[in-house]
């Protein structure tokens, strides 16, 4: 295998299938802890959305309503996550420990309990491909832009829409006075709880395209912990992307690029086992290596109590 | 309600939490076609309906007793160590080790050497790179511990698939540890080892560091005030190391008892999540030690008889993962608890 193969369209292609999921997730992350709440349920959501999106899909013999089952499912389980985070202002990692803890029980008990022990069926519908006219035919940019599923479109048009809602819109501006000093907000008149709820189910909204892309998307069939710490990746990609959109999908990508070439890795003789630790050995490096260099929003993690002056 | 002492309502939202969770399963399994009477009345037979059954579920108690006080231990330092699992593996790897490649040592002396490296392997996953990399980055541990779970999963597999600790032959499996090393058994024909032992031991030394120690009175004041701490002249980011380190070296020794009393060998996945359920003992328990033992059998009996409710009622067993999410919920927020016991005194002056 030479260097050519070794960076060709396959690394790229796979950056972005690997890269998006977590970049989908990243950009809702950004919107929750913007707004001041760390949403580690992330994984959970995933989870959710990629059983329910299975789900939705085969019952209703369509992949695109399965899709909307899959992401109203994440994000009902967002509002849970948000009122115990919110109005009983629980500390937000037990809280989405709890929130992972029971979407790996329940996806795995409903697995069991409506598709018994054989796994989902094989004909579930799934999210279609999509060639763009003529620019797929571009060499090498075609098949790795334009040659792609639908969520991944999805992605790059809600990229450019998260970025203008969070820095060129008043809600955005909202958004980022909740998460910095929600007191100040609150004395502006600004709903502090109403604007949070709208982050965290923003998160819930993009963990379930997530969840949808990973089992309906990429494949067409769930299996039990699929997320398999992408939400955890994508908590670490908005940190190394400082928490902002482009940031956060960069770094998502980057953890793409460590996955995808952790396959050509293999073709060079090294033991798959090891090369597949890179994506989390690169999260953990990443971040090392940025925290002090870029800051949290101020009231990330605390909840709101309007009696507290600070 | 009224009358009720502080250290009383603080074991009473864990028990409410408890129960609140069993009857939210019991929603969940008649939602989708179960009748929970038999379910539970399955659950609990399982648990604890023949000594063979209650051995079984002391057997499963022992690790998450350890991993539980690992969790427990950072908890009280201020850390969210969600890593045991791995640091559980990386500790059944170095037992393991140990168990089958160092030969002509006396049984005791074998044992202690191999939960020594266990514990040692458990402590560096938890102090070196998280450890270090909250003392000196700042990097949340919450990530770097899960990170390196992934990481020692991946290790496990490497080592097994065709590497270096695949016994002879095609299945994915390390050989077997020599007898010397062997833990004996309690009661004959069940899993249930002279861990437990080891683990009750444990929350005597986790209390002790806890409670009688300058190491766990910095730990506490960190955990409590890392701010004060150091203003007080506690050294936060060593303390931080250590506490990471101890609480690893916890859910290393778990491991360790888990090849060196019931498998014997390493397998390839052979965890039951242990190091996650931890996370549920020690919250449940309020990272106290004894606590956290009586939390340890409690989760213990819920796997154990989940297997039996699977095979008996033909409820998926995940159905007690379920339970444990919402338990954990209703920790997190016990605001909850009030809120509900709230309204329904409420209801009641109502009525009367």
């Amino acid at each position: 295998m030479s260097l050519g193969d070794f960076l060709g369209v396959q690394t790229w292609v796979g950056t972005i299938s690997w890269g998006a999921p977590i970049a989908l997730a990243a950009l809702g992350g950004t919107f929750s802890e913007r707004t001041g709440v760390v949403n580690i349920a992330m994984e959970g959501l995933m989870l959710i959305s990629a059983f329910f999106s299975v789900l939705g899909a085969w019952a209703l013999h369509n992949a695109w309503l399965g899709l909307g089952v899959g992401v109203v499912s994440a994000m009902l389980f967002a509002l849970l996550f948000a009122w115990g985070a919110i109005r009983f202002k629980a500390d937000q990692i037990i809280l989405g420990m709890a929130i992972n803890t029971l979407a790996m029980g329940l996806t795995g008990y409903l697995l069991n309990t409506i598709f018994g022990y054989g796994g989902t069926p094989v004909n579930t519908p799934q999210l279609p491909t999509v060639s763009i006219p003529l620019l797929a035919s571009i060499p090498w940019l075609g098949p790795v832009l334009f040659r792609q599923n639908v969520l991944i479109y999805a992605l790059f048009i809600l990229l450019v829409l998260s970025h203008f809602l969070l820095f060129h819109t008043r809600l955005g501006l909202r958004m980022r006075a909740v998460g910095e000093h929600p007191q100040a907000a609150d004395a502006a008149g600004i709903n502090v709880y109403r604007i949070r709820y709208l982050g965290v189910l923003l998160s819930g909204f993009f963990s379930g395209l997530a969840g949808a892309y990973l089992s309906i998307g990429a494949l067409n069939s769930f299996n039990v912990n699929m997320s398999n710490g992408r939400g955890y990746i994508a908590l670490a990609a908005m940190i190394f992307g400082g928490w902002t959109p482009l940031g956060a999908f960069g770094a998502s990508m980057l953890f793409g690029f460590a996955s995808s070439i952790a396959f050509n890795l293999q073709g060079l003789g090294i033991p798959k086992d090891l090369v597949l630790m890179l994506p989390y050995v690169a999260t953990i490096v990443a971040l090392a290596g940025v925290v002090g260099r870029t800051t949290a929003p101020a009231a990330d993690g605390v909840p709101y109590d309007p009696s507290e002056s600070s | 309600m009224r009358g009720a002492t502080g250290r009383w309502r603080a074991a009473l939202i864990p028990l409410l939490a408890v129960l609140l969770s069993l009857l939210i399963g019991a929603v969940v399994m008649l939602a989708s076609g179960y009748n929970p009477l038999p379910a539970y009345a399955a659950l609990f037979v399982g648990a604890f309906g023949t000594p063979f059954n209650i051995a079984t579920t002391l057997a499963h108690s022992v690790p998450l007793m350890l991993t539980g006080l690992g969790v427990a231990v950072a908890f009280r330092s201020g850390l969210f160590n969600i890593g045991a699992e791995g640091q559980f593996w990386v500790g059944s790897i170095a037992t393991t080790w140990v168990g089958y490649a160092v030969g002509g040592l006396p049984p005791a002396l074998h044992v202690a050497l191999a939960l020594l490296a266990g514990a040692v392997a458990g402590a560096l996953w938890g102090a070196l790179v998280p450890g270090l990399l909250k003392a000196y980055t700042g990097a949340h541990e919450v990530i770097t511990t899960m990170m390196m779970t992934y990481v020692a999963i991946q290790l496990s597999h490497f080592l097994l698939e065709g590497g270096p600790m695949q016994a002879p032959g095609y299945t994915p499996v390390s050989p077997d540890i020599r007898p010397s090393a062997f833990l004996p058994l309690l009661v004959p024909r069940t899993q249930l080892s002279a861990g437990l032992f080891i683990a009750l031991g444990a929350a005597v030394i986790a209390w002790l560091i806890l409670e009688r120690t300058t190491l766990g009175y910095r730990m506490r004041a960190v955990g409590f005030n890392a701010r004060a701490a150091a203003y007080a002249g506690i050294d936060v980011a060593a303390t931080t190391v250590l506490a990471l380190g101890l609480s690893g070296a916890f859910a290393g020794v778990a491991g360790a008892v888990e090849v060196l009393g019931v498998n014997h060998r390493l397998y390839d996945s052979f965890t039951a999540g242990y190091g996650f359920t931890a996370i549920v003992v020690a919250l449940l328990a309020k990272n106290d030690p004894w606590a956290t033992l009586g939390a340890a059998l409690l989760f213990g009996a819920l796997s154990t008889g989940a297997s039996y409710m699977q095979l008996s009622a033909g409820v998926p067993s995940q159905l007690v993962d379920v339970v444990q999410g919402i338990i954990i919920f209703f920790i997190a927020a016990d605001a909850i608890i009030a809120w509900l016991l709230r309204r329904s005194r409420n209801r009641k002056e109502v009525a009367a």
